[in-house]
């Protein structure tokens, strides 16, 4: 196995998911075998290969993303807080995280 | 007006103009088609009759007032549930968003709005666009128009059901790995994703944010390009769209295909493809061949580890993405003695199995020690692939595969091996990592009457190209081979 028990229940932790202990198991095996199949990426010499993080293309080295950064006019406080379970504008409410 | 009427853009156009028939009655033709099919299909998830009948009231004033009409006049559009809709809620098919309305529409989904169409509702998919039979929907899977028994693919299973079974005149879907042109191959409609960056991602709830594209789904090729020329182009509000300008699809469409040289991948025919689906396409490629393209045999030598490139790219993506989902400004909130214990809950209770699977996964790929193993490795392998494409672009000015190994499968066929569900994704995920536009069409069925779908892929913004040469295949009779 390329994965533990442990290893599923910390990177559940990492990802704030609660799993029941079936969950745990079913997981451990699901991932082993994408695991394993993932394996395969070991055969290529990826020497002198550049990783990839995004689509490139003619012109997209241009940053388009530096764009002037301009403050526009935003007035969505009310329409966003309105999704919220626990809200008290201009804040979103949680469970406390300090004692007191 | 009789239920088996085939609309078209070009149809609804005419019939508006010659006053056979009021936006308004259209849609009401549409709600009433829906209503007799979509207990079965389960296609939709939310209907927007409010927006519908607004938007079909405002084009009708224009007709009676005289004026000149938008490209997308009285179009009954549907749109996958992973799009923002203003005031129609948008649940990215999870439990996480069952009551989420977005306040504003997503850039897309602005432009046809802005362009006449009328939206009819949201369209099922698989939760949050994480699958390939629509069986991950967390409100139940949409079963094939063509063969209930059968899924419509996915994740946009939904919004090509929709098409398939006449219940929208065109839809949005979305494809990260294959999610608009496997439904479209399963459920025998064009489907179109575009090169990456040329429709704005704006307002679409992120999967994999380096692979995410937005395209159409429509009853033919030529009204797959009218929708894909009114949502493509540049948008500020998204840094990955691209500042290239959009040319006029529709105009170049009757081009003939003087020697175009189209490419055939042998990597593409090998072991695991159906014999069924290999005739077909081959046979597709013959009658290409005959309108006057010459096909060129090429080899794409990286093409057997994209599965695993992209699955590893996708998930560690979404792993990031989902993490937003905590239950603090919208959504589900499950209750929890503490802040960790509520962001756990909350995340247990509201998403399904494949999400947590590929944010497991993700976290993985991605977490200390693991890193240069699996998600550096896998983004390497990327830039192979798209210097595979970017070579066979070189000799080539279109290629040519099948969209999916098989025919659309039974529906619980697959769902106990998530494996091999990710690994008939092979032909499909190469063009994603390389952010390649493609579209796929119908090549005639299996002898048990299943669609089978050919796919055309052209290099970067080539969108006009691979339009032109699947509605000369259409014209060609190629569809029913």
């Amino acid at each position: 196995m390329k994965i533990s028990r442990e290893d599923v229940i910390r990177v559940a932790e990492l990802a704030h998911l609660g799993l029941t202990p079936e969950e745990v198991d079913t997981y451990r095996d699901q991932l082993d075998s994408i695991l394993t199949y993932v394996e395969k990426l070991n055969e290529i010499d990826l020497a002198n290969v550049e990783p990839m993080a995004q689509v490139l293309y003619a012109g997209s080295d241009r940053h388009p993303e530096l764009r002037e950064d301009t403050p526009l006019p935003c007035d969505a406080a009310d329409a966003i807080l309105v999704q919220a379970t626990d809200s008290a504008k201009p804040f979103f409410r949680v469970p406390r995280v300090i004692e007191k | 007006m009789s239920a088996a009427t085939l609309w078209t853009i070009a149809g609804v156009r005419s019939a508006l103009e010659a006053k056979k028939i009021s936006a308004r009655e259209l849609a009401t033709e549409f709600y009433t088609r829906i209503d007799s099919r979509n207990a079965e299909l389960n296609a939709f998830l939310t209907l927007s009759p409010e927006r519908a009948y607004a938007q079909a009231e405002r084009i009708d004033a224009a007709i009676t007032h005289g004026e000149t009409l938008p490209p997308l006049a009285g179009v009954p559009i549907a749109i996958k549930d992973v799009l923002s809709t203003r005031g129609i809620r948008t649940t990215c098919a999870s439990k996480i968003l069952e009551s989420y309305v977005p306040p504003y529409d997503a850039t897309a989904v602005e432009r046809l709005d802005r362009a006449g169409a009328v939206f009819l509702g949201k369209t099922n998919c698989d939760e949050f666009a994480m699958g390939g039979s629509n069986e991950n929907s967390a409100y139940g899977p949409v079963r094939n128009p063509v063969a209930p028994d059968r899924v419509p693919g996915g994740s946009s299973g939904g919004s090509a059901a929709a098409v398939a079974a006449g219940l929208a005149v065109a839809s949005l879907g979305t494809d990260t790995g294959g999610s608009i042109r496997q439904p479209g191959a399963y459920c025998g409609v064009p489907g179109l994703m575009p090169t990456y960056g040329r429709v704005s991602r704006y307002g679409l709830v992120a999967f994999a944010s380096s692979l995410d594209k937005i395209g159409p789904f429509a009853a033919n090729v030529a009204d797959a390009a009218t929708v894909t020329a009114v949502i493509a182009g540049h948008d500020p509000n998204d840094s990955t769209s691209a500042d290239v300008p959009v040319p006029d699809y529709c105009a170049d469409l009757d081009k003939p295909l003087d020697w175009l040289r189209i490419g055939v991948p042998e990597d593409y025919f090998g072991e695991g493809l159906d014999p069924e689906v290999k005739a077909k396409v081959e046979a597709g490629i013959a009658l290409l061949n005959k309108l006057g393209c010459r096909s060129v045999p090429l080899k794409m030598p990286h093409t057997d580890y994209a599965i695993a490139a992209y699955y590893l790219i996708a998930t560690a993506e979404a792993s990031s993405n989902l993490a937003r989902y905590d239950g603090v400004r919208y959504g589900l909130r499950v209750p929890g003695a503490t802040l960790i214990d509520m962001y756990r809950n909350t995340r247990e209770r509201g998403f399904g199995a494949e999400v947590k699977r590929r944010i497991m996964l993700g976290t993985y790929a991605l977490s200390a020690g693991y890193y240069d193993a699996y998600y550096l490795r896998a983004q390497k392998v990327r830039s192979l692939i798209a210097r595979d494409f970017a070579d066979a672009f070189q000799k080539v000015d279109a290629i040519i595969a099948p969209t999916s190994p098989t025919p659309a499968f039974r529906l619980g066929e697959k769902t106990s091996d998530p494996l091999q569900m990710y690994l008939a994704d092979i032909y499909t995920v190469t063009g994603s990592l390389a952010g390649v536009p493609g579209i796929s069409v119908p090549c005639g069925r299996t002898k048990a009457g299943l669609p089978i779908g050919m796919q055309i892929l052209g290099p970067h913004f080539s969108e006009g190209r691979v339009l032109q040469i699947a509605h000369a295949f259409e014209k060609a009779g190629g569809f029913d081979l």
